[in-house]
């Protein structure tokens, strides 16, 4: 029972960190319309990012965290200015091939300054102690110690380590603000009117180009913040590193109905959990195909994914 | 008289005759020379790999620039062919009962391995298209990513007692199990024999490039252009949609399937990992480069990508970043609205036209 429950947890970090990345995904989607296949590899850059500013001798892990946020943003920004906005209006599918070509961009950089050797990531929790659930009597008690635990002779049922922790609080109030910044402020509404009808909201008088670029660095962003809480969780990190994360939270995206916000939320915690438990309770070796049969079955069921909206095509 | 007839046909059709013609001399050609011992050794390693890589984006073409559907579970279908036609061989080959000779072995392998990325393609079909774009890209996505995780959970062992067969473990072998034999070894892969050569990738892919400009001529595959140009005339004017999108897709993964039994009999040791998405990419990225429903622009586009960043391999380590520059640069200058209306204003579009006319010949817009 209770290892069942180690496995959800765990679960639920690597969900809420696919949600984290997912939400740049989908947002994108809503907005341009495009799959952008480089974001992926934002977080790797978000990771090297944290990687680099934290091996400094001068630098607080905060600050660093800080940094990679930055790096990243800007990197999205400066993408979607070179790269996306000469081609609006082109068909999709060459919009798609640049994303790629962006993609193999920097993954050749990372390759050449960085090299292809795993490189080991220290965790921004390190040292911190695990949460124990003990139980004495009957009544569960919940408390960060490790060694010295006044409990010693009695043995916790259930350690939920520091990154697990962080990854799921610090998504849900990502999350959180994330949904007050779109619902409640000027610009996140005006996202929203993008992402109806770009021509409409233009002449609304809402700064269609300008809202783009705000999509793609609150997208960027918290794939800096997915990608140090990812490097955190599974320490190592390579050029390749965001790529089959990138991958899966693209399929979380689409699961929860792509263009959905809460969808890529909700998507984006399941297939996490979905694949911690098929791992432990099915086939480690096939956990990844599990979570594509999962998504398969429900984009069957639901076209459009779980939250995503049925648009009738007219004549 | 010949002449006569050369002169009244269609349009289409001569095209085709100029593409097929044109992909047959330059691969015998190459061939021809390759065996003389002309071309250096370098090149002759190319030959193979361009021809499977020119059969895989052909077929691919069919899919995403006929039917307009984005496959991105290409390398799927390969990976079955491969599998299935590496199996044919290696039991063939180690059953001392069956006396097949060499050439029918193989061809055999080739056969069966598309016959059943076929059959994939059909169940897979089957569900994926009840949906329509992204979706439909995404849901191939994972069908590849699937058939490359079982296929690298696959464990087939040969002894005296007959097959064993292992999923994500090596079968147990019982008594009398001397001269076991590992044929599909998981994650190691396979390695089945060597019989790939220039020769028969070039007939094999002539076979595939006449068969697939045949359908695209035929009644069913302007039915299937009615449906990607628009979907719900197409439904209208009473063309059976699913019927023909299941065709185009089939008759792609079985093609993709024979280019993948070529793959496993070309290289020494095979694992599955190779058939991942960056793979069926890869080849999108040859068939979006070359041009939608163009075969031409397929062929010449993979073997200009395939071999530039082969040949410039003492760039070393560049030579990669290059190629993405190069590729996003390629992208904005031909689909930019900036530079398509900047080369119309100069007058410079007249000749860019013509020439891109090789490898356009329809305007993208295939998939919407």
């Amino acid at each position: 029972m209770m290892s069942f429950v180690s496995y959800l947890v765990n679960g639920l970090s690597l969900g809420s960190i696919y949600a984290l990345i997912a939400l740049g995904y989908t947002m994108v989607y809503g907005i341009a319309k495009m799959l952008n296949f480089a974001h992926g590899d934002i977080i790797m850059v978000g990771g090297y990012a944290a990687l680099i500013t934290m091996a400094t001798t001068w630098c607080p892990v905060w600050l660093a965290i800080v940094i990679a946020v930055v790096v990243c943003t800007v990197l999205g920004v400066v993408i979607e200015k070179v790269a996306y906005k000469p081609l609006r209006g082109a068909p999709p599918l060459a919009v798609l091939i640049t994303a790629i070509g962006v993609s193999y961009l920097l993954q050749n950089v990372a390759l050449l300054t960085q090299t292809a050797n795993p490189k080991t990531f220290t965790s921004i929790a390190a040292g911190a102690p695990p949460f124990l659930l003990v139980f004495e009597g009957k009544a569960p008690l919940f408390f960060t110690a490790a060694a010295d635990s006044p409990y010693g002779d009695l043995k916790p049922v259930l350690t939920i380590s520091m990154e697990t922790f962080l990854a799921i609080v610090v998504s849900i109030v990502i999350m959180v603000l994330l949904t007050l910044f779109i619902n409640k402020t000027k610009a996140g509404k005006a996202m929203l009117a993008c992402s109806e009808d770009k021509g409409a909201a233009q002449l609304m008088g809402i700064n269609v180009n300008g809202t783009i670029t705000l999509t793609f660095a609150i997208g960027s962003a918290l794939a800096a913040v997915a990608a140090v809480l990812m490097c955190s969780t599974y320490p190592q990190i390579t050029p390749y590193t965001g790529s089959m994360p990138g991958i899966k939270a693209f399929v979380a995206a689409v699961f929860g109905g792509i263009g959905s916000i809460p969808g890529a939320m909700i998507g984006g915690v399941l297939l996490g959990v979905i694949e911690q438990l098929s791992k432990a309770y099915i086939s480690s070796q096939l956990s990844d195909a599990i979570v594509f049969l999962v998504l398969i079955i429900v984009l069957v069921v639901r076209p459009t994914g779980i939250l995503g909206r049925k648009i009738n095509e007219k004549v | 008289m010949k002449r006569f007839k050369v002169m009244t046909m269609r349009k289409q059709t001569k095209n085709n005759l100029i593409t097929f013609v044109g992909a047959a001399v330059l691969f015998f050609a190459m061939a021809a020379l390759s065996q003389a011992g002309v071309l250096n050794n370098k090149i002759t390693g190319l030959l193979v790999p361009i021809g499977i890589y020119v059969i895989l984006a052909i077929s691919l073409n069919l899919t995403v620039g006929v039917l307009g559907e984005l496959s991105l579970g290409h390398a799927g279908f390969m990976c079955v062919g491969a599998y299935v036609s590496g199996a044919v061989s290696l039991v063939i080959q180690n059953s001392p009962n069956l006396a097949v000779p060499d050439w029918l072995r193989f061809a055999l392998a080739i056969v069966l391995g598309g016959i059943m990325a076929a059959v994939f393609g059909v169940l897979i079909g089957i569900p994926v298209l009840r949906l329509r774009g992204d979706y439909l890209a995404i849901v191939t996505l994972g069908f590849g990513e699937i058939m490359k995780s079982l296929a690298n959970n696959i464990y087939l062992v040969m002894d005296n007692n007959g097959l064993h067969f292992g999923f994500t473990q090596a079968p147990e072998l019982g008594e009398n199990s001397e001269g076991a034999k590992e044929l599909l070894r998981g994650p190691i892969g396979m390695s089945a024999p060597q019989d790939t050569n220039i020769w028969v990738v070039s007939v094999v892919l002539l076979i595939c490039l006449a068969a697939l400009m045949m359908f695209i001529d035929s009644k069913s595959g302007r039915a299937c252009m009615a449906v990607r140009d628009n979907y719900i005339a197409a439904q209208s004017v009473g063309i059976n949609v699913t019927k023909f999108r299941l065709m185009a897709f089939t008759i792609s993964a079985a093609i993709a399937g024979v280019a993948g039994a070529l793959y496993s009999h070309s290289i020494s040791l095979l694992a599955a990992k190779k058939f991942d998405y960056n793979l069926s990419i890869l080849i999108l990225v040859f068939v979006v480069l070359g041009g939608l429903g163009s075969m031409r622009g397929s062929i010449i586009a993979t073997i200009i990508l395939y071999a530039l960043p082969e040949i410039f391999r003492e760039v070393g380590n560049y030579r990669m970043l290059i190629y993405a520059i190069v590729l996003i640069g390629m992208m904005i200058f031909n689909n930019a609205p900036f530079f398509i209306q900047l080369r119309e204003r100069i007058g410079a579009s007249a000749p860019v036209r013509k020439l891109k006319g090789i490898f356009k010949k329809k305007k993208a817009g295939g998939v919407e």
